[in-house]
Formats: C-alpha cells, sequence, structure tokens
C-alpha cells in the first residue's frame, strides 16, 4: 500500500520514507526503493546513526522490517550505543521487526588458499533477510572486509555482484563508507553503488564544530544540492532544509502587546503585529534584555508560550534581574508557558543553533520566540553567514506565525542604524535604544526606527528602569538639544517655575484691577453724593426763592388790602 | 554433500575429549566446482599429514544457512580447525597444499 501510494507521488521512481527528520522533504520522498544508497563520511559523522534510524523508523513506522550487518560493532554494543537515542532496539529484535548480525573477521585467523568467494556472506545475509521479510538493509561498515580478506580482486568482484544482488532481492540498502582522502570512500565503493550517495560531514571551524549532510547524487530524482546542517540528539538525526520556504507566508492581522503601555501607544497604541519580527538594538547596559522581559511576561498573562533563548546570562540570573525591576518571570516557568533555552553561542557551530532552535520550537511550539542577543554569533568573520542563518530563522518562524524578538547589541562607534548583523531587511519592527550623554549623565533613549505596516510615532522618549518596569518618558528637545535624566528634571521644574510665576503675575493683574475698580467707584460715589449734596442745597434754595416770591405777593396783596384797593380787580388781572 | 557429513554431535564430543584428534570443518554452499575441489584437498592432506586422528564435518549452508553465523563464515569454501585450539580458518579452495599446512600448524618443525 505504501508503495502504490509512493507511486502515485513519483512515477519515475520509488522511494522509501527514511522516517528521518527533514530527509525525506530534502530528497522528495526519501532513498530509491529496491536500490542501495551509500553513505558515506569521516569517522563520527553520524554513519551507522543514520543507518540505524532508518531501519529503527521503517520497523516502526513504515512497517518495514530491516537487517543492520554490523562489521564493525558487536550487537550488544549497538543496542547499547542507540539506546541513547530512544530506539528498543531489543524489542524490535524480539519482534522480528529487526535482525542483527554482527560480522567478524580476524585476518589473523584467516589463511588464503585457492579460490573462493563471498557467497557466506551472502547466505547469511539472505537467511536475515527472509527470516524477518526485511525490506530494508544496513551494511555497516562493509569496508572492514578489504582489511579482512587480502585478495581484493576477488573482494571488489564479490562487492559488485552483492550490490546486484541486493537490488535482485529488492530491498532498499544503506551501505557505510568511510571516506577516502580523495575520493568519496576509502576503497572506492562509489563505483557500485551508484543509484544515491549521501555525504555526511563533521567539519570544525573556529572551534566549533557543525554536521552538515549533501546528496551528492541521487540517479533519476531531483534532490536538493545543498549541505544541509544536521543534528543528533536524544531523539535521533534531524536534517534541517535550508531555505526551502521562500516568501510565502501567511500574515496575521492580529496585534499583540509589548507589554509596555508607552511602547504600544508608539506603535499605533497597538504594539507589535503576530507573527512579526522585533529587533530591539542598542548600545551595552541600555535595556534591550528589559524590553524582552516585558513583552515575555506580557505573553504569558495572555496565556501564550513563550521561548526564550539567552546566549549570554543563565536562566536564574535572568529571572533575578529582571525581578529588579518587577519583573516576575519565574512562575510562568513554573506554569509551563515560560521554557529559556540557554547556550553559549560558541557552544555549537551557527547551523547546529539554527537545528537546535528548530527542534526546540517544533518540540515546544511557542507563540513567542526571542533569541537574546542574536550578535553573540558573530565571532571572526562570519556576518554572511550569520545573516543565513537568521535569515533561516526568520522564514521559519514566520512561516509558524511565530513572533520573534531579538535583540542585538551594536557597539558605540559603528553606525547605530546599521545593525551589525546587517539584518535590518528581515525586520518588521525595530527600535532603537541608545544613550544620550548630556552634562556628564548617560541616559537612555528610545525610538520606533521602523516599524512596517503601521503608523509609529517618531518621537523618542526617554527609557527609565525602574522597579516596576520600564517607563517610557517624553524627552525635551529645544534650542538646546534633547534634555534627559538630570537636565530633564531640571527643565521640568523650571517650567513649573514659570507656571507658577504666571498664576502669581495674573492674580496680580486681577487685584490690581479689582483695587482699580474700587477707588473708581469710590470717586463715582464721592462725586454723587457731592452731587446730591449740591442738587439738594439747590432745591432748598429754590423752595426759599418761591417762598420769597409767594410771601412777597402775599405781602402785595396784603398791602393792597390795607390801602383798600380793587382786590377782586387785582385778582383777576 | 550431506552425506559426507562423518560425525555427529555425540562423537564430535567424545572426540573434543581425545586431545590427539582433529575436528575440522568445511562449510561449502552446495556442490560447486571449488567445495568439490576442496573437499578432495582436505580429504588428501588429511590421509597423508593425520593419520586417521581426524574427523571432518561438511556444512551446507545452502541447507543450514543459520550454521555460518557461528563461525562467521564469510567466504566459501572455508575450513575451520576446531581442534586443537586456537580455532584457525582457511579459506578457498585448499589447492595450495603449503599454505594450507601453514594454515594448520602442519608444517614440520612447528
Amino acid at each position: 500500500m505504501k508503495k502504490a501510494e509512493q507511486k502515485n507521488i513519483n512515477k519515475n521512481l520509488l522511494k522509501t520514507q527514511t522516517g528521518i527528520q527533514g530527509f525525506d522533504e530534502l530528497t522528495n520522498g526519501g532513498l530509491p526503493a529496491g536500490r542501495p544508497t551509500l553513505v558515506c563520511g569521516g569517522a563520527g559523522c553520524g554513519k551507522t546513526l543514520f543507518g540505524m534510524e532508518f531501519l529503527v523508523r521503517g520497523a516502526t513506522q513504515f512497517n518495514e522490517p530491516g537487517v543492520f550487518m554490523s562489521f564493525e560493532e558487536t550487537n550488544e554494543e549497538l543496542i547499547k550505543n542507540v539506546s541513547s537515542l530512544g530506539f528498543d532496539l531489543e524489542g524490535l529484535i524480539i519482534q522480528k521487526k529487526i535482525a542483527l548480525d554482527h560480522v567478524h573477521i580476524e585476518r589473523s585467523e584467516i589463511e588464503e588458499t585457492g579460490e573462493y568467494d563471498l557467497e557466506g556472506l551472502f547466505i547469511r545475509l539472505g537467511y536475515a533477510i527472509d527470516s524477518i521479510g526485511a525490506k530494508r538493509v544496513v551494511l555497516d561498515t562493509i569496508e572492514s572486509l578489504f582489511a579482512g580478506l587480502p585478495n581484493q580482486l576477488i573482494l571488489r568482484a564479490e562487492l559488485r555482484r552483492l550490490f546486484r544482488w541486493l537490488k535482485e532481492k529488492e530491498v532498499t540498502a544503506i551501505i557505510t563508507g568511510e571516506r577516502g582522502d580523495e575520493t568519496l570512500t576509502r576503497q572506492g565503493l562509489e563505483e557500485y553503488v551508484s543509484d544515491c550517495v549521501i555525504l555526511l560531514d563533521h567539519r570544525v571551524t573556529e572551534q566549533t564544530s557543525t554536521r552538515r549532510l549533501r546528496v551528492v547524487k541521487y540517479r533519476g530524482s531531483i534532490h536538493g544540492t545543498n549541505e544541509y546542517p544536521f543534528l543528533i540528539d536524544e531523539s535521533g538525526f534531524s536534517v534541517l532544509p535550508v531555505t526551502s520556504l521562500g516568501l510565502k507566508h501567511i500574515v496575521s492581522n492580529e496585534r499583540i502587546s509589548s507589554g509596555i503601555p508607552v511602547l504600544d501607544n508608539m506603535l499605533e497604541g497597538k504594539g507589535y503585529y503576530r507573527g512579526s519580527t522585533v529587533l530591539v538594538s542598542g548600545t551595552s547596559g541600555v535595556g534591550k534584555t528589559s524590553i524582552a522581559a516585558h513583552f515575555a511576561e506580557a505573553a504569558c498573562k495572555r496565556g501564550e508560550r513563550v521561548l526564550y533563548f539567552c546566549f549570554e546570562e543563565s536562566p536564574n540570573q535572568l529571572m533575578r534581574n529582571m525581578l529588579s525591576i518587577g519583573i516576575k518571570l519565574e512562575p510562568w516557568v513554573r506554569k509551563g508557558l515560560l521554557q529559556f533555552q540557554a547556550t553559549r553561542p560558541t557552544f555549537y557551530g551557527l547551523e547546529m543553533h539554527l537545528a537546535v532552535t528548530h527542534k526546540a520550537v517544533n518540540t515546544f511550539k511557542p507563540d513567542i520566540v526571542i533569541l537574546d542577543p542574536i550578535n553573540t554569533f558573530v565571532i571572526g568573520d562570519k556576518e554572511f553567514e550569520v545573516k543565513t542563518m537568521l535569515m533561516r530563522i526568520v522564514d521559519f518562524l514566520k512561516a509558524n506565525l511565530i513572533t520573534a524578538l531579538f535583540t542585538s547589541l551594536t557597539s558605540g562607534e559603528s553606525a547605530i542604524e546599521s545593525s551589525d548583523v546587517g539584518i535590518s531587511s528581515l525586520i518588521d519592527t525595530w527600535l532603537l535604544l541608545r544613550d544620550i550623554e548630556l552634562n556628564g549623565e548617560r541616559n537612555r533613549g528610545m525610538y520606533v526606527l521602523k516599524s512596517r505596516g503601521m503608523a509609529n510615532s517618531n518621537q523618542i522618549r526617554e527609557f527609565i528602569l525602574t522597579d516596576h518596569g520600564v517607563e517610557l518618558r517624553e524627552v525635551y528637545i529645544g534650542k538646546r538639544g534633547v534634555l534627559t535624566g538630570s537636565a530633564r528634571i531640571a527643565q521640568e521644574a523650571f517650567e513649573t517655575a514659570e507656571v507658577l510665576t504666571r498664576k502669581n503675575d495674573i492674580e496680580r493683574i486681577k487685584r490690581e484691577i479689582e483695587r482699580k475698580r474700587k477707588a473708581l467707584e469710590a470717586r463715582i460715589s464721592t462725586l454723587r453724593a457731592d452731587f446730591e449734596s449740591e442738587e439738594s442745597e439747590a432745591v432748598k434754595i429754590l423752595e426759599t426763592e418761591k417762598e420769597m416770591i409767594k410771601r412777597l405777593e402775599q405781602d402785595k396783596i396784603e398791602m393792597a388790602v390795607s390801602r383798600k384797593a380793587d382786590i377782586k380787580k387785582q385778582r383777576r388781572t | 554433500m550431506k552425506g559426507i557429513s562423518i560425525m555427529g554431535t555425540k562423537e564430535e564430543k567424545q572426540v573434543r575429549e581425545a586431545t590427539d584428534k582433529w575436528v575440522l570443518r568445511l562449510y561449502v554452499a552446495g556442490q560447486t566446482p571449488k567445495a568439490l575441489t576442496a573437499f578432495t584437498n582436505l580429504k588428501k592432506i588429511c590421509e597423508e599429514q593425520l593419520d586417521g586422528k581426524y574427523s571432518i564435518e561438511v556444512i551446507d549452508l545452502l541447507v543450514n544457512p543459520q550454521l555460518g553465523n557461528e563461525d562467521q563464515i564469510l567466504a566459501l569454501p572455508t575450513l575451520v580447525r576446531k581442534l586443537p585450539v586456537p580455532v584457525r580458518k582457511i579459506i578457498g579452495d585448499l589447492s595450495n597444499t603449503e599454505r594450507v599446512l601453514v594454515g594448520l600448524d602442519l608444517l614440520p618443525d612447528s
């Protein structure tokens, strides 16, 4: 049924899924079915493990039993070695899903006398295959035969026959080979196994080692040709497809808080976009980690999962330090919402970091990933590699709609806007923290350098670390430049004083006016009083005058009466 | 080929007890020319060198494939000297008598 499914996918060549993480994607479906594949590489590069995982996954996931023929390790050693990877070989052997066969040749015990062939090996392998109905076979490392059997002519002829025989048996086989100086394998096995060749590599650059895998050859199939980093850890092999993602990821319009209200306000009052990539860069000691911790805390409060990679501090130190500014991360760790991954960047190679990140993200399934800081990766002249790695991380996180926050340390001298890892083009929201040195003080300023898809504030804010977290204050920008710290406080005091003076002035003027009005009113009332007294005087005079006139007339009449004049006549007139 | 098997397991035990006996095993896969040559050569060498104090067991892996693991058989034909110890293996059709004698520690003065 499996084969029928595969046939639909690829009509040209049947493929056998290995079940090894990432490898099947890389090769469009796995190894060529029913054919031998050569896996070669230097000592300790993981050849045996690759073969073993191929068998174990086949037995457990694809119901394809397998035979492991070991020319180096004994069965007991093998069982022990792979149990550290969580493979229960013994159980699978009992269930007849895997058969181990240790082939041991001691050169000193063997004497060659005339013609022979390796039919014995064929019979043993054939017997093992038939006893469990194996579909998969691993021969690890068949080159050991060259050390045990002196007659190379016979051996080479027999190997050729062996690989042909494996094809006839229709088993998918992995043959491992030690890497030679000039050739892929010491004994030139690639001559015989020509369908698919996989090269494993364990390289050390700048004292850090990286495992890489490359498909050198895959007859009749397209395959990735790059070198792919891979990882061997407690759950086996995982290969990392490099940049197959492209720019097709879905985007979200959802906004999530940065954990700092003022910062949210600077970003349209809503915060970052979900699934965006945020970079916090700045010189040392400006509070990059604090911003990251705020973000982590806010996310945990929303019930989201946060994966925090710290490359400089231990989780405990980080939690203690954040406690001093009032951010409590420890409860979230206990609740399982926050997970720290602390490793020195120099501990692994870059690809290993990438692989570790992938793995951690795939297992923990976080909503938010924090890398603090990213530029510690840059050791020596590896900027390009670092950039590609980060690009891969960014692509990977975006594809999973995970919001990422990176912090980056910029050195004081270099142009602050060009973050030294040169990843600005990958970043959606970039917060820049910088020192502002003024009046013998060193203060922190923060602004949003860019934020794709939102109308962000262009203001520089003063960035203050308090015992209850990060505070962002407006700074004074005037004739005397940006004022921060005590200069800002002085400016604030000055302004308060000025306001107070103004207020006093207003009061004074008000009182003055009041006084003047009162004075005016007083004068008005005096005048009125004067006028009134004069008026009453005048009235009195007038009355007196009238009285006088009356009196005079009376007197006239009385005079006339006394003179016996014709009063009536006179009265009529 | 099966008929050639001379010693059963019971007898083999007895033989092991008798230290002067040689126990030899010849692994083959079917009656191939190489297998027949090897058997003929072995028989001849034993007759000449061991004077009847030997037993030869021929194991055909086509019939009993599981028997190959015990003696770590890869090449065929293989002659295994089980006794006297230490175990020695001689591969090939045994046509080079001198090398067979070296392999079996049967060279004079040794």
